[in-house]
């Protein structure tokens, strides 16, 4: 009994009058060293959050300081050389990218997670996961080579003259570039990107509802889709609305993929056809040769900061809203 | 009764419909796989040969003349490693803790809020972050800070994936220990780590692949070169770079040989995942069920 105990009695009476602490067994102390050593790298988390936005916001004070916000963010002109530093275009061209590829992403994705976590047998389930694992593993220049390869030229060849022919009135389809390098051929490839996230999440939220109530609705003879429209759906709305959200962040701060189809052309983008230059291509792309310019590396550190408070806002709430629907199944 | 019965079809043909659609947008993204796998294969393998794998870059490599990638293969590999042991110095302790010590407390609560913003933050951004401070302690573009920011990427990934596995784990066990006369600390290493270690493998694979595909974060940071780095101090290639240079060149060949570089590093990435896969089911054998 004694020697597994932490602090043996025998210890305590030796010590006396040496130490008004009791010593503790070596392993009770072993066990206090690690939890301490363990505490301080699990503050390392926290820690790093607040690390990265000090660090980006100190490089980004100078252009913060010698421009009012306002005229930084809705600027319509990005040229350095003549100190003109407008994120507008970009942040225009991101939200753009990032609208498309969420719209082209969500229908197909709730779908297929309704019907994985509604209707799938466990073998459709047990053959979806790796799919999806594979789809979320393929590394994003990877998503960049198949939408130079595949995706430009399918709306170079097949969409924008589609468009032209029958939908040139709506301004947002209409056609104004030759190439395929656009808004759309971005949305497309982030739409496949993000679509494991979303699915996984989905399903992951529709798991959390509990049986029982799906039994109730079934057993008074609503069909499966009664029961998921009238019944399941309301439960886990907010969770669906927070799983897209986090989607649109992924969307938002992916860099290669979308630099090498979206054109990266910086201007205020009107149609799905344009070309368009993202937040975080403009950050690729200038950052090795920023040096020479006064103000400039600021300014793309500034960029980086636009983008890193956009997302930290996403993430934060659709992350709050999903760990409150997901406790839910614990307790 | 003409009324109820028409109900009663509308109903149904919506949930045929409804069914349909769904079957029909999963195999959309499940064909969407298969569509991006075989563009890879059929525009990679052309330019394909077995210099690709063997050879540096040799004079002239960039406008088409001889050579291959290896510098890019090795430097990935080195910094992927190099990254995921980093990072897994960091996550086992922060997994173990929140499992052991923090539980589902509130603390709990916050370092679990924390991981996921983390894992939000765009590898681009760590990019710019890791340059930052690069610049300000006068570090070169080198191996060790290209290690050093892709374990600040993959940390975030590697803890969620381990604190999902272990925090299934059942009680009954680490209970077991505890009621013996275990410290925490014991529980962690010795019940929880070995009863996880299928899982805790996998989420080290899986970052592990998260890394070596990631090219925003080492963009500036681990900078780029013909040879294969013979220190940590040294600037080195990686492969997602090689590609996306490649891609940019004007020369045909030379992007050819992107694409025959994208078929590289797809193969090693889901070569990564399915033996993730087939190690977690092999390593299943010796938990406790």
């Amino acid at each position: 009994m004694n020697d597994t105990h932490p602090v043996p009695p025998e210890i305590n009476e030796k010590i006396e009058g040496r130490s008004p602490r009791p010593s503790i067994a070596p392993r009770a102390r072993q066990d206090q060293r690690a939890r301490r050593v363990f505490f301080i790298i699990t503050l390392l988390p926290v820690f790093l959050i607040l690390a990265v936005t000090i660090a980006l916001l100190v490089r980004a004070w100078p252009i913060l300081q010698a421009y009012p916000l306002g005229d930084l963010l809705f600027g319509q002109v990005w040229k350095p050389s003549d100190k003109l530093f407008g994120f507008g275009p970009f942040i225009l061209g991101t939200l753009w990218v990032t609208v498309v590829g969420v719209l082209l992403s969500v229908p197909p994705c709730l779908l297929a997670s309704i019907y994985l976590a509604e209707y799938a047998h466990s073998a459709t389930r047990s053959f979806t996961k790796p799919v999806l694992d594979l789809l979320a593993a393929i590394p994003p220049v990877v998503y960049g080579v198949w939408g130079l390869l595949a995706i430009v030229p399918f709306v170079e060849k097949v969409l924008a003259p589609f468009a032209k022919r029958w939908l040139g009135s709506v301004s947002i389809f209409s056609v104004n570039q030759p190439t395929g390098f656009s808004i759309l051929s971005g949305g497309i490839v982030l739409a496949v990107m993000i679509a494991p996230l979303i699915i996984s999440v989905v399903y992951e939220i529709f798991a959390t509802v509990p049986n029982d109530l799906r039994h109730a609705s079934l057993a008074v003879g609503a069909t499966q889709w009664q029961t998921i429209r009238n019944i399941v759906l309301p439960q886990v709305t907010p969770g669906i609305i927070a799983a897209i959200v986090l989607g649109a962040s992924r969307a938002f701060g992916e860099t290669i993929a979308v630099l090498i189809v979206v054109g990266n052309v910086p201007q205020i983008p009107t149609s799905i056809f344009d070309s368009a230059y993202p937040l975080p291509a403009l950050i690729a792309n200038n950052y090795g040769d920023m040096m020479s310019i006064p103000l400039y590396d600021s300014a793309l550190l500034g960029a980086a900061l636009v983008l890193l408070v956009i997302i930290l806002i996403f993430n934060i709430l659709s992350t709050l809203v999903l760990q409150r629907m997901l406790r839910r199944k614990w307790a | 009764m003409g009324m109820k019965k028409k109900y009663w079809q509308r109903r149904h043909l919506m949930e045929l419909f409804m069914k349909t659609i769904m079957r029909i947008s999963l195999v959309v993204v499940a064909a969407s796989l298969g569509l991006i796998l075989w563009t890879v294969v059929m525009r990679g393998l052309p330019a394909m040969n077995w210099d690709m794998v063997t050879q540096v870059p040799k004079g002239g490599f960039y406008m088409g003349k001889e050579g291959g990638v290896l510098n890019a293969i090795i430097g990935s590999l080195y910094l992927a490693l190099g990254g995921t042991l980093l990072a897994m110095l960091f996550s086992l302790p922060i997994a173990l803790y929140l499992k052991t010590y923090l539980g589902a407390s509130k603390w709990g609560h916050y370092v679990r809020l924390s991981l996921d913003v983390l894992w939000g933050i765009p590898s681009i951004v760590y990019g710019a972050f890791g340059f930052t401070i690069m610049i300000s302690i006068g570090m070169r573009a080198s191996l060790l800070a290209g290690i050093i920011v892709l374990a600040l990427v993959e940390l975030p990934i590697m803890v969620r994936a381990m604190d999902e596995v272990i925090r299934r784990m059942p009680t009954d066990l680490e209970q077991a220990a505890l009621a013996l006369g275990s410290t925490k600390f014991e529980v962690a290493m010795q019940v929880v780590t070995r009863q996880m270690l299928p899982g805790i493998m996998t989420a080290i694979l899986l970052a592990f692949g998260r890394g070596i595909g990631d090219a925003a974060s080492v963009l500036f940071t681990a900078g780029y070169t013909d040879r294969i780095p013979t220190s940590l101090l040294r600037p080195t290639a990686s492969l997602p770079l090689a590609v996306f240079f490649q891609l940019g060149s004007p020369f045909p060949e030379v992007q050819q040989r992107g694409y025959a570089s994208a078929l590289i590093l797809t193969v090693i990435v889901l070569a990564v995942s399915l033996g993730s896969r087939w190690l977690s089911s092999r390593l299943n054998k010796y938990t406790v069920k």
